[in-house]
């Protein structure tokens, strides 16, 4: 099993990403520079949050033309698991890995805090480890996280079970005021029709000690490898 | 040979800056202002011996391919000469 970190220039949270794989998943992992075409040998990517090129003309809008995206696109056309955070998350929106897209905060600043995020499906590769309706305490830190897309979109992700995390309340309840961005319907990550890409908001790598305030986002990372693992035995 | 590329977000896109400028505008005591949009623009400078019309085709392709979001966004292009 190897994971990836993907790494553009403006990435910043490369790092705790490969530590928390490293360290706490532990598993063998490599940083990936953008220029890099060949991801033969590896099994799950992390599109890492950060300023990919500096947030120019629209967050994540200038990565999609690195020479790794071709690659990831075919990776995850391949059935392998691609997870985006934050910023990973608007690159895989831009580049239409993912539907819709990711606008200015309707409160209009950056919002840096521990949320709650509502675990609407816990049938996916990055879930599996969590129950349904399990709430997760994981900080948010983003000036761009505002979910949009249109009515068609919004239905295919409902009927589809593809919203996979929900802003919620401490009881989690999916309200206007626990609602950090303004995201449609509350959304926190969304996944890909196949299932096997995840993009989130939410920065799980930032909530894997107790040091940090929260562990909650652990599981997503062994549920991740448990996916890899099953797909290893197949 | 100039083209001018206007990049505006989809009247159905709420627009959270505008409404942030508008609101500052009226603090100046502007009136009867309905509403404001921000928008992005931009100038690409063209070979001058290219025909308008393969200006406009390639400067349609930049702004659609790159310079707006279709999720969110609408673009407008003109040819200076």
């Amino acid at each position: 099993m190897k994971f990836g970190v993907v790494v553009f220039p403006g990435s910043n949270c490369d790092h705790d990403a490969y530590h928390v794989v490293s360290k706490h998943v532990g598993q063998p992992v490599d940083f990936i520079w953008h220029k890099q075409t060949d991801l033969s040998g590896y099994d799950a990517l992390i599109v890492p949050g950060g300023f990919s090129y500096g947030d120019y003309l629209r967050a994540g809008a200038l990565a999609r033309f690195s020479p790794v995206m071709k690659a990831i696109k075919d990776f995850a056309a391949a059935g392998k698991f691609v997870f985006g955070v934050c910023n990973g998350f608007q690159i895989l929106c831009e580049s239409g890995l993912l539907p819709g897209a990711l606008m200015r905060n309707s409160g209009l600043h950056f919002v840096c805090q521990h949320i709650n995020i509502r675990v609407e499906n816990e049938k996916t590769p990055f879930t599996s480890e969590l129950d349904a309706g399990e709430v997760l305490s994981i900080p948010i830190a983003h000036a761009e996280g505002n979910y949009v897309c249109d009515d068609l979109t919004l239905a295919e992700l409902e009927d589809n079970n593809r919203i996979i995390f929900r802003y919620c309340d401490e009881n989690g309840e999916p309200s206007n005021e626990a609602n950090p961005n303004g995201s449609r319907s509350n959304i926190a990550g969304i996944c890909n029709a196949e299932g096997n890409v995840l993009g989130m908001m939410p920065h799980p790598e930032r909530a894997c000690e107790e040091l940090l305030g929260s562990n909650d986002g652990r599981d997503i990372f062994r549920s991740l490898t448990k996916a890899v693992e099953r797909m290893e035995g197949k | 040979m100039k083209a001018k590329v206007y990049v505006t977000l989809k009247p159905s896109v709420l627009d959270p800056q505008g409404k942030a400028i508008q609101h500052s505008v009226e603090l100046l005591g502007f009136e009867q202002i309905a509403d404001i949009r921000q928008g992005k623009y931009f100038e690409i400078a063209l070979d001058a011996d290219l025909s308008e019309n393969i200006a406009r085709q390639t400067a349609e392709r930049i702004a659609k391919d790159v310079l707006a979001n279709p999720v969110i966004e609408d673009y407008r292009v003109e040819i200076d000469r």
